[in-house]
Parts: C-alpha cells; structure tokens; sequence
C-alpha cells in the first residue's frame, strides 16, 4: 500500500528579479519518510526548502503539506502549520542573547505557551537525547564548539515534537567524525519521533546515512527521484556525476556553455 | 515606442544613460518609500494586536533610555553652557543680555534638546538596532523565529519601537532640566547674573507649550529612530558589508528625518 503524501510540491516556480531560481520543481514526500534533496551549490536547494517552510513566497505552482496550499493559505493558518515543523538551519541560528536551555525551550515558551519550569525540563531532555549534559544548559552559543552548536540547534528543532523536521546542511563545516555523530542523531531523532524529514545536502555520506528516497535538484527542476537504494543505479548522468563527484559531465558541461554564453 | 527609444539611445548616447540613472534613481527611492510604509503599517498594526512581548519592552526602557541618559545629559549640559555664552557675546552688543535666560529655555526646551537628543540617540541605539537586527538576518536567526511560531515584527521591532517612542521623551525631559542648569552655571558662575533672576526669567518665559512641543517631537523623533534601525537591519544584504550599509542607512535616514519632521513640527506648533 502506497502511503499518503506529508508534503507534495507541483510545478514550484520562484524567481528574484531576472535570475529564475526554481523552474517547476515536482517533488512528493511520503508520511514518515525520509527525502534528501541534493544539488550543487546555487541549485535551488536552500530556496526549496524556504518555499515549503513559507519563509519564501513561491511565485507559481502548489506546495501543500498535510493537504493545506501553503501558497494560498492564510498568514493565520500558515503560522499554525508552522507548529508542526522543526527546522535546523545550516549555521544552527542560535540565540546568541539566550542561554543554551534558553533557545531549546524557545519554541515551547513563545510558540506553545508552556511554563519556563516545564520548558526547561524538556529543553534538559532533548539536550541529553543529543548527548548534551545539564552542564552545558546555563552556557552561551558563542561558548560552545561547532558541533555543539549544531546539537544544541538539533535539540531546539526536535524540542517540540515536530511531524515534520526540514535539515539545511547539517553536516556543513563540521569535521567526517562529527558529521557522521550528527547523521545518526538525526536518523536516531527522526525515528523517535515517527517525523516527516526532508534534507538538503551535498555531502552524499550524509545522504546514504539520512535517506530513505533521494532526489536530485538541477536547474531549478528535480531531474530524478527515487529510494535511496536505487541511488547508484539511477540511470540519470546527471545523479551520476554528483555522486561520483566527476569533472566531467553534463553539470559542469552545462555550467561551463552558460559562463560562455554570459 | 520601442523605435523612439532606440534612435534615441543610438543618436544620444550620453543623454540617453543620464536620463537611465535619473529614472533608476527615482524608482529606487519610489520602491524605498513603499517599502518603509509597508514596514511602518506592519509595525503599527503588530503594535496593537497580542501577544505584546512586555519584558522585551522593559529591557529595551533600559537599553534605549538608561544606558543613553550620559550620552543625552552631557550634550544637553554643554549645549546649555555654550548657547548661555554666544548669547552674552551677542546680547552684549545690544545690552541685551538680560535676555540670555529666555533664549537659553526657549532653545533648549523647543528645539536643541529634542533634535541633539534625537540625533545622539540615532547614532547609539540606532546604529546598535541596525546591527544588532541586521547580524540576525544574516545568521537567520529570524528565520528560526519564524519556523519556532514567533512572530519576528512582533518579537523584534515592537519592544524596541514603543520603547523608543517612549523613552525619548523621557530623555528629552531631563535634557531640557540639566540643559537649562547648564545655562544657569556659565551665567551665575562665569556671566555675573544673579541666580535668583535668571531661574525667575527662565520660569517666566517658560510656556506650558515650549515644553510639551519638544516632547512630542521627541516621540516622534524616537518612533523614526528605532523604526529606522529596525527596518534596515530587518533589510539588511548578506554579510558584513551588508551589515554595516544596513548601520549606516539606520543613522542617515534617522538622522535626515529628525531634520525634516523638526521642520514640520515646529511649523505645526508655532506658525
């Protein structure tokens, strides 16, 4: 039995001013499935990501999650959908005014209305599911280490049990050792939460660790899509390219007429 | 149409790239002022519907009105020593310098307090907000407002612009006090006048309107300034560059429209 759709994108266009970044991206996400988006860098991957999230206004097309046209819904309904989602943002994006307990508690003070005192207590459980002790709850983002960082930054995404969990990067800048901590505290929190995820990347390690369904982000349109499994069989050069990491093919044939022609 | 155009540009090249820079000009600053409304509507509107972040506010009281009160106290005490001295200098031509007293009040309380004091809050708060803000936006941080359900217009521009509107007149209020005591020392102490007269001039000359004219520019002065910081930084291009042009347009812009709204004001008051 084929499970129903948690996010379904149709014919998503978004442009700023000249420079046409999504060209028609189709892209459906199952329930309780895990999507990782890959692409080079200035694919559209990020801008993806900030369409389904409602921080970016699509200019064509339909993006629905759990039924609802983000694009046409209300400014109420669409912070309401918010409530279902967790982010972690490339850099983290932590408070740097708030402690540690602080900004995992965040989205449960201001977003959900909770007690600081029940708040903080659940901000200490998530930081613990992260491998993240008490000691460091009273701490400052900027006193912590890049990879704590992004722990801290996991915690807050999961802290209010989200149905759906968008990663932008979430290896980026960290050492293969802590990359690979990181991968399996996502897969770990995403299977405990029974969440929707979907992930951008080029770090295809992290890929295979993360994915249950691949799809690759070219041009602005997804050029394939399949389970994970197939990845290496994709029969798509342009999936063969990026995951080999090659020179030569149609990417960098492509990039190489449009930097003649400009 | 498009043949006009082109002969145009083809016969009259230099002509034809000056009248280009003058219309993109125009059009930016069109786009600009659309924006700053749009910004503006949004603020007010957000202003007036819940949840209103109070402990937001009361740390922005401090942040905007304690920590600028000796920036806002010492230009108030020397502008009132300076303006007590060129007015002897002047007056004294005319033997007129029992007039000293009135000038410095009406100055100080009308115009110098609330425009020094505008301008010295401008290039403090106004410059902290852009970077604070801007330094936001360029580490999404209000992006993780958004995905966390807060409203970042509601979590970051509302507390610092009630808190600016209202604590610049409290600034302005005691600037027009130690401006004032400013003038009393240079002409008690350095001038010779008795301190008896001077403090009864002062308090007669003294309107209910003098006064409450400068606090209600002050509020205003206080709403642009934080407004300005906020919407740049709120703005603000990527980077550390993008960052700084956000610092510096919050001070200019602010600052310009201090100059202007002080015009219009003083024209609405007392014309």
């Amino acid at each position: 039995m084929t499970k129903r759709n948690k996010i379904e994108m149709t014919g998503v266009y978004k442009a700023f001013g000249t420079k046409k970044v999504l060209q028609g991206v189709d892209l459906n996400v199952p329930v309780g499935s895990s999507m990782v988006i890959i692409g080079g860098s200035g694919t559209g991957k990020s801008v993806t990501l900030k369409c389904v999230l409602g921080l970016l206004q699509a200019d064509k097309g339909s993006i629905k999650v759990d039924g609802m046209d983000m694009i046409k819904a209300s400014t109420r309904a669409r912070e309401e959908m918010m409530k279902k989602f967790g982010m972690l943002f490339q850099g983290g994006a932590l408070f740097d005014s708030l402690p540690v307990w602080y900004n995992v508690a965040f989205g449960l003070i201001h977003g959900k209305d909770m007690d600081k005192k029940d708040a903080r207590k659940i901000a200490t459980e998530k930081l613990e599911q992260v491998g993240m002790g008490e000691a460091i709850a009273n701490l400052y983002p900027a006193e912590l280490s890049g990879g704590m960082q992004k722990r801290v930054a996991l915690a807050r995404a999961i802290a209010t049990n989200p149905e759906i969990i968008f990663f932008d990067e979430p290896t980026t800048g960290l050492d293969p050792i802590m990359a690979d901590v990181i991968n399996e505290l996502i897969v770990k929190c995403v299977k405990d939460l029974g969440a929707t995820a979907m992930t951008i990347t080029h770090d295809m390690a992290s890929a295979r660790k993360i994915a249950d369904h691949v799809a690759m982000l070219h041009e602005g349109k997804i050029v394939w899509t399949g389970p994970i499994d197939d990845l290496d069989n994709s029969g798509s050069p342009y999936v063969d390219q990026f995951i080999h990491g090659r020179a030569d093919g149609p990417i960098t044939d492509l990039q190489s007429e449009l930097l003649k022609s400009a | 149409m498009n043949t006009a155009l082109q002969i145009f540009r083809e016969k009259i090249p230099f002509l034809h790239d000056i009248c280009q820079a003058i219309g993109h000009s125009i059009l930016n600053v069109i786009q600009a002022l659309g924006a700053i409304s749009l910004f503006v509507l949004q603020t007010l509107r957000h202003c007036a519907t819940p949840p209103i972040f109070i402990k937001h506010i009361l740390r922005q009281f401090i942040d905007i009105g304690y920590y600028s009160l000796p920036v806002v106290g010492m230009t108030a005490l020397f502008t009132g020593m300076v303006l007590a001295l060129q007015s002897y200098t002047g007056f004294s031509r005319f033997n007129a310098e029992s007039a000293i007293a009135s000038v410095v009040a009406l100055s100080i309380t009308r115009e110098l307090s609330p425009v020094l004091a505008g301008l010295m809050v401008a290039g403090r708060v106004g410059a902290a907000i852009a970077a604070e803000v801007g330094t936001m936006r360029v580490t999404e941080q209000i992006d993780a407002l958004s995905t966390l359900s807060v409203n970042p217009m509601k979590y970051l521009v509302v507390p610092r612009v009630i808190a600016g509107t209202i604590m610049l007149p409290v600034l302005v209020l005691i600037g027009d006090i130690i401006g004032v005591y400013g003038g009393y020392i240079v002409s008690t102490h350095v001038l010779g006048f008795s301190s008896g007269s001077y403090l009864y001039q002062t308090w007669q000359v003294l309107e209910n309107i003098d006064v409450v004219s400068g606090l209600v520019k002050a509020a205003v002065f206080g709403f642009f300034v934080t407004l300005m910081g906020c919407y740049h930084g709120y703005n603000s291009g990527r980077g550390a560059q993008g960052v700084g042009m956000a610092t510096t347009n919050a001070v200019v812009t602010a600052s310009i429209l201090i100059l202007i709204f002080n015009y219009i004001l003083t024209q609405v008051f007392f014309s």
